[in-house]
């Protein structure tokens, strides 16, 4: 063999990529490949393209391993296992250099060997499959748990970890554990015996996942639903929000079913189409139930309507909006923040609305909890905005911290005996000053009964075309939008002293991170804030004004958050300067330097 | 319309129900329709249900979408909630809603141009899950808040006020309702208050989905000569096969018919509803001679009335979902909420 440029020898520190066929059943053999490092002690971060289909078109699973910790993408691939003949091609170009490929080699493919600075390991998995199982499916299943085999020896990991993790997953069926494991040994063996084992990238263990879990912000959101005490969930299926509900159901069937009666304590509607869902929504929560319904951007263009009727009859509801790329029907497997104008503002006429921004699948089952209370609170939908890289990935998390004491707050609800004990019940008053009234539910008394409309209300509920009546009503729910933003989750702020500054939210927060630690380290002054809430608080206008340049990271063409920014804080437009990433993959810190980088060398800075 | 609001005082000889309320107590507030308008005959009839039922006026959840029919809502039953929606979409509202409390009456007020343009997808879908509840459509085949336009449910040939005839074929809520498997169907006039209040009375005891296709005259925009949705045309044009009579729980079903001549179908609150057959080869139990008989009687121009079909034995929407008998806005935080301790032991699947 001819010499080829080696990697620096990089323990814990490298990234794999699985090239496969969606509907291949790559999916288990990958994440198997992923549990098994995280078990090993060592963080990794996992990120899944798949496409908009049930079979046959490709998808690639990427794993970093990251002794460091960080949560964003590395932006290179080191090891590429190369199972899509289709993609062979394009997969090879993306090995960076020094890197190293696996091909199923029982078909020859020499002729695609083009690159000698990396190094290819030819294994015949097919050929393998066929001579130790029997049937199609069999072998086709055999082929991944196989390549996982291999890659284990390669990277060294070790098999008695798999073993566990197969057993695991297949307690009820043994059988399979040892199909499986038959599976990774003849992987296993095949790459020790033909290569050298392991390779200059491989895993070590550590002692820096204790105390985490691997878990994605659809399942985190369901959870936080289910601690929040929400009793009814409605949707439309939409990619990449359906698995926020089959969460939520899995987790209730568990949770909340009376095991003597079989009797539920929650309620699940698939609803014919978003516009029923967010109707059903508003209705249960109109009558006192904690609802919600996870959409996606289509769900939200739909809702609108129902969404301006429920700010300004003043209904709570909450909304998850499960970001994928627009417009119209776009990527629907794909990520981007770029419905962030579009639910700050849906619905016609004046309308505003409470958006929250996790970061992270720990804050998904946090910000669950709260959107609740903020909507009752103030009588409001509130959005919790996700995207599919926080809502579809496995994210190594700490472990969900619950504190038993927490009660719901319901917000400004009369109970039978404050009803009963005021002289004349009126719904859109504003007694506290603080924008918000007080609201009952049917059911409790005759004084209570109020009458609900989207059309023109005075203060007392009741129809109006009157000017001053109308504004009145308008100028309160102005005053409740300023309560909103001192209610809000606050931004995060790391550094207050730079003249230059980042700005961003949800899921940059992970490449902006490692990016911000990367510039500080070459000697760049550099301040942070992660805004999680809007309305923004005044936390926001402090930063933006101490700050002499600042730039705006999120993941839209349009520089959605820019524009709220200068929508509704007083900041100067020219401060800010954006930097867009909107491919609809996640974005690494890779790419934030460089925007950063050539902005600087373009002068941006004062 | 009126703009002298009535005085909330009642004349102390009126006559009391169960609960000591009189009549006035199921009113709601002065209707701003048009004089002579179908739709109040119906405000008044759903009052005298309620009033007679001696239902507490806070047991009632009122709901509508929008149209001339969707305002009557603030017209009846004043200690109740009510919601008026977006266009086309009460359903939903009353979806959630009952969701959250399966234990009120839903009553929702519709009409023609709500739930069969706009909001047809979401009444089939109610229809579907047999939402408890009353679904009264206010049908007069005509747009009157925006001023004459054709409806969904306008009849072939039917002429608009400025002579110009419909073309395209109407959806009747009475065979829409029954091809979609509603399981209880009704029709009537609103110039029949005797034949509509028992059936508002059937249809609130009814344990599903109840719809009643109201025809009620648009005395502004179809109440013409060449309209299907007149008055005079509507009084000549109905045929009833059968005619109910609500029994209260407890009441004894005093009137005896002989053998075949009546049917009383018991309803889930311990009353009945007695069906008298005016057509002896009518069976308001057989959705596909209901369905049949219906559509033979609209080709002869007939719109046939009364209880047209009905299914008591149909698992409602909280029985298809399995829910708590107790109302879903009332199960303890304690109960729904599994704990830190249970947090930490669910975790452990995702290490």
């Amino acid at each position: 063999m001819p010499e080829r440029p080696s990697a620096a020898p990089r323990v814990n520190d490298f990234t794999l990529k699985f090239a496969n066929v969606n509907g291949s059943g790559s999916a288990s053999a990958n994440s198997l490949v992923m549990k098994a490092i995280f078990r090993m002690g060592v963080p990794v971060v996992g990120k899944n393209f798949f496409p908009s289909n049930i079979q046959g078109l490709p998808t690639w699973y990427e794993i970093r391993v990251t002794r460091e910790g960080w949560r964003a993408r590395s932006g290179r691939i080191d090891l590429m296992v190369a199972m899509n003949a289709e993609t062979y091609g394009r997969d090879l170009r993306d090995v960076a250099v020094g890197g190293y490929l696996v091909y199923d080699s029982t078909w020859p493919r020499n002729s695609l060997h083009a690159r000698d600075d990396i190094r290819t390991f030819g294994v015949p998995f097919a050929q393998l499959c066929n001579e130790n199982f029997e049937g199609a499916r069999a072998r086709t299943l055999m082929k991944n748990i196989m390549y996982a085999g291999t890659v284990a020896a390669l990277i060294d990991i070790d098999l008695e970890v798999i073993r566990g993790l197969l057993a695991e997953t297949f307690a009820k069926k043994p059988k399979l554990v040892e199909s499986n494991m038959k599976a990774i040994e003849i992987g296993y063996r095949y790459a020790r015996e033909h290569f050298e084992c392991p390779l200059t990238i491989r895993v070590e263990r550590m002692d820096a996942t204790r105390g985490h879990v691997m878990i994605d912000g659809n399942t985190a959101a369901a959870l936080g639903c289910l601690y929040a005490g929400a009793t009814v969930g409605a949707w439309y299926p939409i990619t990449p929000s359906t698995s926020l509900m089959d969460a939520f159901r899995t987790f209730c069937a568990r949770h909340r079913t009376d095991p003597e009666t079989g009797r539920r304590d929650y309620m699940i509607v698939q609803a014919e189409d978003e516009l029923a869902a967010i109707g059903i929504v508003i209705g249960a929560m109109w009558n006192g139930a904690r609802a919600f319904t996870p959409t996606s951007g289509p769900g939200i263009s739909l809702m609108e309507e129902f969404i301006g009727l429920a700010y300004y009859a003043e209904v709570p509801a909450v909304l998850f909006d499960v970001q994928r790329v627009g417009p119209s029907t776009g990527m629907p497997t794909r990520t981007q923040q770029c419905d962030l104008l579009s639910c700050a503002y849906a619905s016609h006429g004046d309308t505003r609305h409470v958006l929250l921004f996790p970061d992270s699948p720990e804050e998904c089952f946090q910000m669950a909890a709260q959107a609740f209370d903020l909507a009752e609170r103030l009588q409001t939908p509130v959005f919790v905005l996700s995207d599919i890289d926080i809502g579809m990935n496995d994210w190594m998390s700490p472990e969900f911290a619950w504190d038993d004491a927490w009660r719901p707050d319901r917000g400004k609800v009369l109970t039978t005996e404050q009803i009963a004990g005021i002289e004349k019940f009126q719904r859109y008053l504003d007694p506290d000053g603080d924008g918000i009234p007080y609201r009952t539910l049917p059911g409790i008394s005759p004084k209570a009964a109020y009458f609900t409309r989207g059309s023109g209300h005075s203060r007392f509920g009741a129809y109006t075309e009157d000017s001053a009546e109308y504004k009145d009503v308008l100028d309160r729910l102005t005053r409740k939008f300023a309560t909103a933003a001192k209610q809000v989750p606050q931004a995060v702020i790391d550094g207050r002293n730079s003249a230059m500054a980042i700005v961003s939210l949800g899921s940059c927060d992970a490449p902006v991170r490692e990016a911000l630690a990367g510039l500080r380290k070459s000697g760049v002054a550099i301040d942070y804030m992660r805004v999680r809430g809007f309305p923004f608080g005044a936390e926001v206008e402090d930063f933006l004004a101490a700050h002499q340049t600042i730039f705006v990271v999120e993941q839209n063409r349009d520089a959605q958050l820019r524009a709220l920014l200068t929508l509704e804080t007083a900041v100067e437009k020219k401060k800010l300067h954006s930097i867009l990433h909107y491919d609809g993959l996640p974005m690494s810190a890779a790419f934030v330097i460089d925007g950063i980088e050539r902005a600087l060398d373009k002068g941006v800075a004062a | 319309m009126s703009f002298i609001a009535k005085p909330r005082v009642a004349n102390p000889g009126l006559p009391r129900n169960e609960l000591g309320l009189n009549r006035r107590d199921y009113e709601g507030s002065m209707s701003t329709l048009c004089a002579g308008c179908g739709h109040d005959s119906v405000t008044a009839a759903i009052v005298q249900a309620c009033f007679e039922l001696a239902l507490p006026p806070q047991s009632v959840v009122k709901l509508s979408g929008i149209g001339c029919s969707s305002k009557t809502t603030a017209y009846f039953v004043a200690g109740a909630h009510g919601f008026n929606a977006v266009h086309g979409r009460m359903p939903s509202i009353a979806t959630g809603a009952n969701a959250a409390n399966r234990h009120l009456r839903y009553i929702g007020v519709s009409g023609d141009g709500d739930s069969l343009s706009i909001g047809v997808g979401q009444l089939a879908h109610a229809i579907r899950r047999n939402l408890d509840m009353v679904y009264i459509l206010e049908n007069n085949g005509v747009y009157g808040l925006t001023k004459g336009q054709f409806s969904a449910s306008a009849d072939v040939g039917s002429k608009s006020k400025k002579g110009e005839a419909n073309e395209q074929q109407p959806i009747d809520p009475v065979l829409f309702s029954l091809a979609l498997g509603a399981s209880f169907v009704a029709r009537s006039f609103s110039g029949d208050k005797e034949q509509l209040v028992p059936l508002i009375q059937a249809g609130l005891a009814h344990k599903g989905f109840a719809i009643i296709d109201v025809l009620s005259p648009c005395v502004t925009f179809n109440d013409h000569e060449g309209s299907t949705k007149s008055y005079a045309y509507v009084r000549e044009h109905t045929e009833s096969p059968v005619s109910a009579d609500y029994i209260a729980p407890r009441e004894e079903i005093r009137v005896q018919y002989a053998p075949g001549e009546s049917i009383s179908v018991p309803m889930h609150d311990g009353s009945n509803v007695l069906l008298r057959k005016l057509d002896p080869d009518y069976d308001p139990t057989d959705r596909a001679l209901a369905a049949a008989y219906v559509q033979q009687r609209a080709m002869r121009n007939e719109y046939v009335t009364g209880l047209i079909y009905v299914d008591e034995s149909r698992r409602d929407f909280h029985e298809q979902h399995g829910t708590s008998e107790s109302a879903l806005n009332v199960v303890p935080f304690e109960r729904l909420c599994p704990g830190a301790s249970k947090l930490a032991k669910i975790l452990t699947a995702f290490r």
